[in-house]
């Protein structure tokens, strides 16, 4: 307990960083997740073939290889670089690693909404001669979003947690990083580790009951 | 609403034909619908007469033949599809409102969204459309708190509200409760008087005499027999007519 009450301010600072990289993924995986369910639903079949594609490998593949291509492919070897202080650019290699990684399952989650939205709505959009994409805008997304509010919760709940492996991209600076280097000196803590789980759940827990909560206030009525 | 003294016809359909797999749904169809004409078509289930409606706004694809609206043949895709679609009104058998929008905003949607009309404007034209079909009290409801008899009229003042050049009908009656199926056929009389092209595909009789200049009767796939609604219930030309009328007369 002693070790807990310690380190917790780098502890804490750990976690906000766990906080921050959420914030930030959680936009990001929303806003490609929805671009990438457009692509699989599209009528334009070389954008279907790339949605397909995309999430089929990415989806398939461990995210600890998604985070680590992402640091040693894109950084080390193609150069590719945010800012020149390390810890900045590890955080946004994290950020896109797991952007990429968590929009494959945002998608999917769409796309099952989508198949809750009846046909006929589709063909009134288009009836009223609304374009493809319009329909989907106005129409058919805002009501498949609304049928999945709580698979997504789960889908940022699981991202949240996978935070904790921004360590494959050679993120330094969040909680079960600091963790592992606070045990180097105190040897393991039992306190620490349930710290760090209940903070976990402090965050984690009201996503799950909120967002049960919306998909029943925002439920389409049919 | 529609432009007189315009004798072309607006809807010329040539050697239309359709398959879903191997059954053949649409043998060699020519009809034309001229400015101004009411049709109703008829005839027994899965005999074409829904595709043939959803086939003149390209909801269905045909295979081969050609369909001309106002003198061009119909758009293939894209923008210049949709540009067609939004000149034909289309009321579908199963309503097909919105769900997460109100009544208005299914009303106002087209106009503003596809033809760049004002929202205040549209909304103003969309109470006039909604109190024309008498649900003006129901306009910030969501569909699924109108009755079907509320929401078919809703799909009219819909299509309304795009101006268009004709509607289409399909089955609009079939899915309505007994009780509700006079209020949607009203309005469906008053369009018919002021002269919107329309083709209804029912079998409600009493609209196709009381509004219809022509019916069409289909069956396999075909065109059987285009006669007057007077001449077609009373005195069918063809056995298969006749054979169909037979049933549905007897209730």
């Amino acid at each position: 307990m002693n070790d807990l009450i310690k380190y917790a301010p780098d502890l804490l600072a750990g976690f906000l960083k766990n906080v921050q990289l959420s914030l930030v993924c959680a936009v990001f995986s929303m806003i490609l997740g929805t671009v990438l369910v457009s692509m699989r639903v599209s009528p334009t079949p070389v954008l279907r073939a790339a949605g397909t594609g995309y999430v089929n490998i990415v989806r398939n593949t461990p995210l600890t290889l998604v985070l680590a291509f992402s640091a040693l492919g894109l950084s080390d070897t193609l150069g590719v670089s945010f800012s020149d202080e390390p810890s900045t650019n590890s955080f946004w290699l994290v950020v896109l690693g797991l952007s990429l990684y968590t929009a494959t399952f945002v998608c999917e989650a769409l796309r099952a909404g989508i198949n809750t939205v009846p046909m006929g709505q589709a063909e009134a959009a288009r009836a009223i001669g609304l374009t493809f994409f319009q329909s989907l805008r106005m129409i058919i997304l805002p009501q498949a979003f609304r049928a999945v509010i709580a698979p997504l919760g789960s889908v940022m709940i699981a991202m949240i947690k996978n935070t904790t492996v921004a360590i494959a991209a050679g993120y330094l600076a969040e909680s079960a990083f600091v963790m592992k280097d606070t045990f180097d000196d105190t040897g393991v803590s039992i306190p620490i580790f349930v710290g760090i789980v209940v903070a976990f759940m402090l965050f984690t827990l009201p996503i799950g009951f909120f967002t049960g909560w919306l998909a029943n206030r925002l439920a389409v009525a049919r | 609403m529609t432009e007189n003294g315009d004798s072309t016809p607006l809807v010329v359909l040539e050697g239309v034909n359709k398959h879903f797999g191997s059954l053949h749904v649409l043998r060699d169809i020519n009809l034309t619908i001229s400015r101004g004409e009411v049709l109703v078509v008829i005839g027994p289930s899965g005999g074409g007469k829904s595709t043939l409606c959803r086939a003149i706004n390209r909801l269905e694809t045909i295979d081969g033949g050609t369909i001309l609206f106002d003198g061009k043949p119909l758009p293939e895709e894209g923008k210049a599809l949709a540009g067609l679609r939004s000149e034909v009104g289309m009321v579908f058998q199963s309503f097909n409102l919105f769900a997460h929008k109100t009544i208005l905003e299914n009303v106002t949607l087209g106009p503003t969204r596809v033809r760049g009309v004002p929202k205040a404007q549209a909304e103003q034209r969309g109470m006039e459309l909604l109190e024309r079909v008498g649900i003006g009290a129901q306009a910030s409801k969501y569909p699924a708190q109108l009755s079907g008899g509320q929401q078919q009229r809703v799909a009219i003042a819909r299509a309304l509200a795009m101006d268009p050049k004709m509607i289409l009908f399909d089955e609009p009656t079939s899915a309505l409760d007994p009780e509700m199926v006079q209020e949607v056929l009203d309005v469906m009389i008053g369009l018919a008087r002021d002269g919107m092209t329309m083709m209804v595909v029912t079998h409600e009789m009493g609209f196709a005499r009381r509004a219809a200049n022509r019916v069409v009767f289909m069956a396999e796939g075909q065109i059987v027999e285009e006669n007057t609604p007077d001449e077609f219930f009373t005195n069918a030309r063809t056995d298969r007519a006749k054979d169909f009328l037979s049933k549905i007369l007897t209730h």
